[in-house]
C-alpha cells in the first residue's frame, strides 16, 4: 500500500506548535508546509506563556498518513520545541473578525440588531459604513458574514484560528 | 581574550577539529581570509563555489569528519546552492560559511547583496545569520554539533562583514542550547525484541542497506547481522561500501538498475530489514508494487524518514550502530540455506547475460570499470558522476573497502565528483582515488582540473566518453521514439585539456589498450586523466521502467 498524499481521505486537523522565537522560524515552518506540499488552512502565531516561545496553531487538510508526516517534519525543524494534535481534545476554538460593512441611515438598526444577536460588538460608525468586531468558532464567524453580505462588506478581515485545550493540560506540557 | 570575529571564526573551526577549508574569496571574506595564515587550517582555493561546497561533502564523506566551504556574499553564496543541496539529499554533514554585506546594508540591495539564509532554507538543516560579533562563537558550535549529529546534513552561517570585524571577549561555548533538537540514538528494546522475533521467523529475509550504516560505522554489525542469521545483504546506491562486495551474502545495489538476483530477491521476500534507508524511489519503485510479500522493519535515526514513502510494519528509530549492537545477540543463528539457494540460482543465470561484453571486442564500459576493481583490488576511493557513468561503477566495481564509493545519490549532480575527488583526496591522501564520470557531466565542473594540479592531488579519473548525455539517451531511445533532442554533445579533446592544465592525459579507443593506459595511470605519481572513447549508444541494463515493481526489469540482452 502506498503512503502517497490521500486527498481524498482528508479531514481538518487542529495542530498547536511551539517554537523558540528565532528569526526565521515562522518563514521556516510556513516554507515546509509549502515545498512538502501540505495543505494549509488557517495559520496564526504570536507569543506563548513562556518568553522567549512563541506558539503557532495551525490548521490542515491531511489524512492520518499525511498529518503524522506533517508532525514529524515539524519536529524536525530545529527551533521546532513541541507539536500537539489537539483536533480530537476538548479544546476551546475562536476566531476574530473585523468586518466593515456599508451602512446607511436606513439600513443601521436593522445591522445593529444583527450585532447584537451574535453578541458581536460595533466598534466604529462613519457616515456611509460600520466596523463590527467578532469573536467566535469559525462557524459563528461565517453566519455573520453571511448575513451582513446582502448589506454590502466593504473589508473583512479574520485572524485565523486559534485554539487552547480545555481544563488542566497545557499543549506543550505532555509527553 | 579579545578576538574579532574573524579570528573567532577560525579559533572555533580549529576547537571543531577542522584541518582543511575549501573556498573562494570575495568583497564581503577578505576580513575572513586576513585571519587565516595564523592558523593551522589548509585552504584550498576552488574555481567555482558550487565545486567548494561538493569538495567539502567529498571531504565529509571520506573521512566522517565536517566538510567546510567558504564564499563570499552575493553570487559566491548562490554558487554554492547545488553544492548543499546535495549534501543535505545524501546526509553529507557540511557547514558552509559565506559573507554577508554588513549589517546596516541588509535588506537595501547593496552591491553582491543576496538573501542566502533566505534561499537555503529548505535545502539546509539549519542556518541563520550572524550580524553579531557576539552571536559568532555560539552559533559556530551549534552548526557543527547540528551538521554531525542525527541525521547528517548542511548547515550554513552567514556572516555580515562587520561581525567578522567587531571584537568582543572569546569564550568557547561549553555547550549548545538546542532546546528543540534531540536525536533520538538508541532504539526503544521493545521494538528492538520485536524485530529480532520477526527475524528469527523469516523464511525469506532480505537486508536493505544505505547509508545511514555506513554514516553510523555499523560494518562490523551488520556483517555479524548477515552472518549470524544468513540473510542476503542488498544496498541502495549510497549503501554499497557498507559491506564488502565479494563477501557472499552480498547481493549488490537494488533498484532501478539494480542486478536482477537483487531484485528478485527483494519482491519475492518475507521480511525486509531497511537499515539507514530513506527507502528512496530509485530503488523502491513505485511504493505500492514494493516488496509485497514482505513485512518491513525500518531503522533510522530520523523519525521522518518512517512511514515516509512505504508502509513499515516495525520501526525503529535510532543510530544504526546502537540498534544493531542491541539487536544481534536477540537473534537466532539460521540457515536459509533454501532461500539462499533460489537467489544463487536467479544469481549464476544471470551471469549468462554478462558474457559478451567479457568475449568482444569493443570498447566498453563494463570493461574499463572492471578492470580498474581488478587493478585496485577493490580498494580504490571510487567518486562517481552521475548517470550511465554512475550506474557502470555501481554494477562493474566491486567495493570491499568500507565506505569506498562516493556519490551523487539523492539529488543526482551532475558535475560532482570531480570536485568532490579533491575533498576526498584532500582528506585521505594515503588512498587511491579515482573518478569515474562521463564526458557531459565532467565538463560541468572541469575547471577542478586547475585546484587538482594546484594541489598536486594524485588523483585517477576514468572518463567513459560516448558523446552523449547517455542516460538521458537511452530514456529516449526506449521510451521517446530515439528522438536524442537536446543530448549529443561535442567535446573537446580531453587528453590535451588535461595536457593544458599541466596532468597527464591519455586517449584509449580500443579494449586492448584499457590495461596497459591502467597501469600507467596507476605508475604516474600525479593526477591522470584517462578517456575512454566508449561505445557510444551503449545502454545500462537491467532497467526498470519507471513506476513498473522492480523485478519487471529489461534485462541485459544475451548478444550483443
Amino acid at each position: 500500500m502506498t503512503l502517497a498524499k490521500d486527498y481524498n481521505n482528508n479531514s481538518r486537523r487542529t495542530l498547536v506548535v511551539l517554537m523558540e522565537d528565532k528569526p526565521g522560524v515562522l518563514s521556516n515552518v510556513s516554507n515546509m508546509f509549502r515545498r512538502r506540499n501540505y495543505n494549509i488552512e488557517s495559520l496564526t502565531v504570536g507569543h506563548s506563556e513562556t518568553p522567549n516561545i512563541s506558539r503557532m496553531t495551525v490548521v490542515v487538510h491531511a489524512s492520518d498518513t499525511v498529518l503524522e508526516q506533517v508532525i514529524k517534519q515539524l519536529y524536525k525543524l530545529i527551533h521546532v520545541t513541541k507539536v500537539t494534535d489537539i483536533t480530537d481534545d476538548d479544546a476551546v476554538i475562536r476566531e476574530l473578525a473585523l468586518i466593515r460593512v456599508h451602512a446607511i441611515s436606513t439600513s443601521r438598526a436593522e445591522i445593529k440588531q444583527l450585532v447584537d444577536i451574535f453578541r458581536a460588538q460595533i466598534i466604529d460608525v462613519a457616515h456611509d459604513s460600520m466596523t463590527i468586531e467578532i469573536t467566535g468558532t469559525e462557524d459563528k464567524v461565517d453566519s455573520l458574514v453571511e448575513i451582513l453580505r446582502p448589506f454590502g462588506i466593504k473589508e473583512l478581515t479574520r485572524t485565523g484560528r486559534v485554539a487552547m485545550v480545555r481544563g488542566g493540560l497545557a499543549a506543550g506540557g505532555r509527553g | 581574550m579579545k578576538m574579532n570575529g574573524a579570528q573567532i571564526i577560525w579559533e572555533c573551526l580549529v576547537r571543531e577539529g577542522v584541518e582543511i577549508v575549501f573556498g573562494i574569496t570575495g568583497g564581503k571574506v577578505i576580513p575572513l581570509y586576513h585571519e587565516l595564515p595564523a592558523y593551522p587550517i589548509h585552504h584550498i582555493t576552488m574555481r567555482h563555489e558550487q565545486a567548494a561546497a561538493h569538495a567539502a561533502d567529498g571531504y565529509a564523506r571520506a573521512t566522517g569528519k565536517v566538510g567546510v566551504c567558504i564564499a563570499t556574499s552575493g553570487p559566491g553564496a548562490t554558487n554554492l546552492v547545488t553544492g548543499l543541496a546535495n549534501a543535505q539529499m545524501d546526509s553529507s554533514p557540511i557547514v558552509a560559511i559565506t559573507g554577508q554585506v554588513a549589517s546596516g546594508d541588509l535588506g537595501t540591495d547593496a552591491f553582491q547583496e543576496v538573501d542566502i539564509t533566505g534561499i537555503t532554507m529548505p535545502i539546509t538543516k539549519h542556518n541563520c545569520l550572524i550580524t553579531n560579533v557576539t552571536e559568532l562563537a555560539q552559533a559556530i558550535r551549534e552548526a557543527f554539533h547540528i551538521a554531525r549529529t542525527g541525521h547528517p546534513g548542511a548547515v550554513l552561517l552567514d556572516v555580515t562583514v562587520d561581525a567578522q570585524m567587531g571584537q568582543c571577549e572569546f569564550v568557547y561555548p561549553e555547550a549548545v542550547n538546542l532546546p528543540g533538537y534531540k536525536p533520538h540514538t538508541r532504539g526503544n528494546l521493545r521494538q528492538v525484541a520485536q524485530a529480532a522475533e520477526m527475524i528469527n521467523q523469516a523464511k525469506r529475509p532480505v537486508l536493505m542497506v544505505g547509508r545511514g550504516v555506513i554514516v553510523a560505522h555499523a560494518q562490523d554489525e551488520l556483517v555479524e547481522l548477515a552472518e549470524k542469521a544468513q540473510i542476503p545483504v542488498s544496498t541502495t546506491l549510497l549503501g554499497k561500501s557498507a559491506i564488502p562486495e565479494s563477501h557472499p551474502l552480498s547481493l549488490g545495489m537494488g533498484g532501478m538498475h539494480g542486478e536482477s538476483y537483487t531484485n528478485l530477491a527483494v519482491q519475492q521476500a518475507d521480511l525486509i530489514i531497511g537499515i539507514g534507508t530513506r527507502f528512496d524511489d530509485r530503488f523502491t519503485s513505485a511504493a505500492h508494487t514494493f516488496a509485497p510479500q514482505a513485512k518491513i522493519i525500518h531503522i533510522d535515526i530520523d523519525p521522518a524518514e518512517i512511514a515516509k514513502r512505504v508502509r513499515v510494519d516495525l520501526p525503529i528509530v535510532g543510530d544504526a550502530l546502537n540498534v544493531l549492537r542491541e539487536l544481534v545477540p536477540l537473534v537466532k543463528e539460521a540457515g536459509h540455506a533454501e532461500w539462499i539457494e533460489i537467489i544463487d540460482g536467479w544469481r549464476s543465470e544471470s551471469h549468462e547475460h554478462s558474457r559478451h561484453w567479457e568475449e568482444g571486442e569493443v570498447l566498453v564500459p563494463q570493461y574499463v570499470v572492471r578492470s580498474i576493481s581488478e587493478l585496485t583490488q577493490g580498494d580504490a576511493l571510487m567518486v562517481s558522476d552521475v548517470g550511465q557513468n554512475q550506474m557502470w561503477e555501481a554494477q562493474y566495481y566491486i567495493h570491499n573497502r568500507f565506505g569506498g564509493l562516493i556519490s551523487s545519490g539523492g539529488l543526482g549532480t551532475m558535475g560532482f565528483a570531480l570536485p568532490a575527488s579533491i575533498g576526498a583526496q584532500a582528506g585521505c591522501p594515503e588512498c587511491t582515488v579515482w573518478v569515474v564520470a562521463g564526458d557531459g557531466g565532467l565538463q560541468m565542473t572541469i575547471q577542478e582540473l586547475a585546484t587538482i594540479v594546484q594541489e598536486r592531488l594524485p588523483i585517477k579519473i576514468a572518463l567513459l566518453n560516448n558523446g552523449y548525455l547517455g542516460m538521458v539517451r537511452q530514456w529516449q531511445e526506449f521510451f521517446f521514439e530515439r528522438n536524442y533532442c537536446g543530448t549529443p554533445i561535442l567535446g573537446p579533446d580531453f587528453a590535451k585539456v588535461a595536457e593544458a592544465y599541466g596532468m597527464a592525459g591519455i586517449t584509449v579507443c580500443e579494449k586492448a589498450q584499457v590495461g596497459v593506459a591502467l597501469e600507467r595511470a596507476m605508475q604516474i605519481d600525479g593526477p591522470v586523466l584517462i578517456d575512454f572513447r566508449i561505445e557510444q549508444e551503449h545502454n545500462v541494463f537491467p532497467m526498470v521502467p519507471a513506476g513498473r515493481p522492480i523485478d519487471e526489469m529489461i534485462r541485459r540482452p544475451k548478444q550483443v
